[in-house]
């Protein structure tokens, strides 16, 4: 064909441009969301508790997907610095993904139970007083925020529209399981355990206070990272072997 | 032809109720809004609705046969202004948040200040803040003179042009404060998305009106190249930031996808922000900029046709290779690997019809220091498009993933490549669009070639270091079999590349200041210092001296 044609029709040459891009993501995109293979069925995912979900709200807000990776790659150096590789099925319900795009700071998909809160809270405050050669930024300010909370109702109502499985039940209780989390041995933190199997409960930021702060959310979300998939029941080389 | 006079009434009431309209919607988000950020931006939104409205309210428009007479280069002017600014102040955050990596102590602790904050706001300002407004100004200069017709419209493309200006507003201050989606290179939250998607679409019918009007029968290449770069970055930027809000009067959203589908859907718009935007955008001014200032015509108009399709074809598929070893289904990352190599071709191809556009012309390179941007700015493409195919091989990415080797490469293409093209194509444009025998002086461009040139080797090859520095002590083990190095070891290794790589963007920020100040000169109207020296090319074309080859036009 003389491509005089395109050159001579602005209209032919758009959709010529449209169907050549859209070739390549159509392929690539679209069978994610078919093939049952890429998402491994694996025990013990479950949606994020209200405080870890507002904790992944703070740390998306402050940026630290741009140091930290949440994605252990199947490499052996990989799987013996951080833990088992990260599967699919670890962030399915991770709107938008953390995954990351550079280790400035080590990878955080297991740091889950790796650190204690009080180093935590140590860490976020004054980095360098816990590990004196980091480059890490300072969040003192996390410790000293009321944790906004108000409306946590409805980003469990957006995520529930955009797939993840919270039910109407959890909605409705999202408040009060918030604030049940860092009241321990509460009738709500039990109700709290029954929605929301393997979340700790416990006041993260070391503070009397009975008011969470954004320093509590963030540890919970952190504390949660890695954790929640049983590597007892997973097979590899199951059915979803790729 | 002149525009009929029901034409211009409309036009005129058109731009007074966008305007109003624009003006009543965002006084009542700012009422209704559920968070500090939303009701400041709604306000910021109001001000420029009304600051619009008030100058299409003084400056009715006329109408009339003069109006079409002339090419629009208005909205270019300021366009160039604009990318001249962010540029500076894009290349300065960058070089701060480098300083922080290398010096924590300058992150102050404030969540304002932070790295992690800033960080976007950096890549935001450089890729779509200046070489947004680099590519806005040279699409509409090059469509109007390519065609031979005035741009299409009278108000859309100064909307185009401030509409643009406002996204990056609302942006850049959403990012210090708080407000981002975490996807990187399409951080802006919901609304924003939503506002540059009208931006745009009026953007991709100012550009097509254009072409409709052409009095040329056929469309110039460097076209085919911006048109592809609006019809495609429209169609990622829509499904990458498909979104549920939390509230419709508030800032935040969720991804409507998430984990793997989300992961690969990002980074099909990520590195196709890197192809579409800042390559198919970018070769459209390799294809008018580099003829032009050279007086050649394209070396290849054949190769110009396999480099185009090609190019498109293969750059959509190369996503996945930012994806490697993770829990990316294999098949993807194979498609993505393959393609990203195949994808070597294409590019080379461009290169070489861009270099040897110079044939019989290589003496400029010597003598004009504006061919020499151009034409380093294609080596540079070069040198990126062979180390970006390299790096999408699985293995040598398992070494150069999540470490500054990928910032090098990308700061190669983007400070060797879209810089100094952008650089090129800023100093042709300001003597033609003022009206000026040549820019205030040929001899502060040469010096900002030669310091940006040394900052961006210090810059790459401290990266280069770092990188596979970084990648190797992660891997090394000792001779019991265990891991060699704690991660924080491997932080205090990289101390001293990231010390000079400080350095390298401080001489780019340099050369950036220089070229305003330049800039500025020039347009003021200033006595060029040294117009004998600059070719007749320099000089808009109204006052240049004898015939002239004009082989792109």
């Amino acid at each position: 064909m003389n491509h005089g044609f395109f050159e001579k029709n602005s209209i032919a040459l758009l959709v010529g441009i449209l169907i050549v891009v859209a070739i390549g993501g159509l392929i690539e995109i679209a069978p994610l969301f078919m093939l049952q293979s890429t998402i491994e069925k694996v025990q013990g995912m479950r949606p994020y508790t209200p405080l870890e979900l507002a904790g992944r709200d703070i740390y998306i807000r402050e940026g630290c997907y741009n140091c930290h990776s949440q994605m252990i790659r199947s490499l052996r150096d990989e799987v013996e610095r951080y833990g088992h590789y990260s599967l699919a099925a670890e962030s399915m319900y991770d709107h938008p993904f953390q995954w990351g795009s550079k280790r400035t700071g080590p990878d955080l998909a297991r740091v889950g139970g790796k650190y204690s809160d009080e180093w935590h809270v140590d860490h976020m405050r004054a980095p360098r007083e816990v590990v004196p050669s980091t480059v890490m930024p300072g969040y003192p300010f996390l410790a000293e925020r009321k944790l906004d909370y108000d409306n946590i109702d409805s980003h469990l109502t957006a995520l529930q529209l955009a797939g993840v499985p919270y039910t109407d039940a959890m909605i409705k209780t999202a408040r009060a399981d918030l604030l049940a989390q860092i009241m321990p041995g509460s009738e709500e933190a039990k109700e709290l355990l029954k929605r929301y199997p393997k979340a700790q409960v416990r006041k993260f930021d070391g503070s009397e206070s009975t008011e969470p702060t954004e320093l509590d959310a963030m540890i919970a979300y952190l504390q949660i990272l890695g954790t929640l998939v049983d590597f007892a029941t997973f097979d590899a080389a199951g059915p979803n072997l790729r | 032809m002149a525009p009929r006079e029901e034409a211009v009434a409309f036009s005129h009431g058109m731009a007074l109720l966008t305007a109003v309209v624009g003006t009543l919607v965002s006084l009542t988000l700012a009422l209704v809004a559920t968070d500090e950020v939303m009701s400041f931006h709604a306000i910021l939104f109001a001000l420029a609705c009304v600051a619009g409205g008030y100058y299409v309210a003084l400056h009715p428009r006329k109408g009339g046969p003069e109006e079409q007479r002339t090419y629009m280069d208005g909205p270019i002017k300021v366009a160039t202004i604009a990318a001249v600014f962010w540029g500076v102040v894009g290349f300065l955050v960058g070089d701060v948040i480098a300083w922080q990596l290398a010096y924590p102590i300058l992150n102050f602790d404030q969540p304002w200040t932070n790295f992690g904050r800033l960080r976007p706001v950096h890549t935001s300002a450089v890729i779509f803040a200046f070489g947004g407004n680099v590519l806005l100004a040279t699409s509409l200069y090059v469509v109007q003179r390519t065609c031979r017709a005035r741009v299409a419209g009278y108000w859309a493309p100064w909307f185009v042009v401030w509409g643009y200006q406002l996204v990056i507003v609302l942006a850049a201050t959403g990012y210090v404060l708080g407000v981002t989606q975490s996807k990187e290179y399409a951080e802006p939250e919901w609304y924003v998305d939503i506002w540059l998607t009208i931006v745009w679409v009026v953007y991709l019918l100012v550009f097509l009106g254009t072409l409709w009007k052409r009095k040329e029968p056929h469309i110039y290449v460097a076209n085919w190249f911006f048109l592809a770069f609006i019809v495609t970055v429209a169609m990622l930027h829509v499904i990458n930031n498909l979104s549920v809000p939390v509230s419709l009067a508030g800032t935040k959203s969720y991804s409507l996808f998430a984990g793997v589908q989300d992961a690969m859907t990002q980074w099909w718009y990520g590195h196709n922000a890197v192809g579409f935007f800042l390559t198919a955008g970018f070769l459209g001014i390799m294809y008018y900029f580099i003829p032009k200032r050279v007086e050649r015509p394209i070396y290849s108009y054949r190769l110009s046709i396999v480099h185009f399709w090609s190019l498109i074809f293969l750059y959509i598929w190369a996503g996945p290779h930012h994806l490697h070893y993770t829990a990316l289904p294999d098949w993807a990352q194979t498609l993505g690997m393959t393609f990203s190599i195949m994808l070597w071709m294409p590019s080379w191809g461009g290169m070489i019809n861009g270099l040897m556009t110079l044939s019989g012309a290589w003496d400029r390179l010597r003598t004009d220091p504006v061919v020499r941007l151009l034409v380093v700015s294609v080596a540079f493409y070069g040198m990126s498009t062979f180390e970006g195919p390299l790096m999408s091989i699985k293995s040598v990415n398992s070494l150069s993933h999540y470490t500054d080797w990928t910032i090098g490469h990308v700061h190669s293409g983007a400070l060797g490549w879209v810089g100094m093209v952008s650089f090129g194509a800023i100093y042709c444009l300001v003597p033609w669009l003022w009206q000026r025998r040549g820019l205030y002086s040929l001899r502060l461009v040469e010096w900002h070639f030669w310091i940006a040139t040394i900052g961006i080797v210090l810059y790459i090859t401290s990266m280069w270091v770092s990188g596979v520095m970084q990648g190797l002590m992660w891997r090394a083990y000792d001779k019991l079999g265990f891991l060699k190095y704690s991660f924080v070891e491997t932080v205090e290794a990289m101390h001293w590349p990231y010390v000079i790589r400080a350095t390298g963007g401080l001489l780019f920020v340099i050369g950036g200041l220089l070229m305003a100040y330049n800039v500025w000169r020039t347009v003021r109207g200033d006595e060029s210092v040294d117009v004998a020296d600059q070719p007749s090319v320099a000089a808009a074309p109204e006052l240049r001296l004898g015939t002239l080859a004009a082989p792109a036009e």
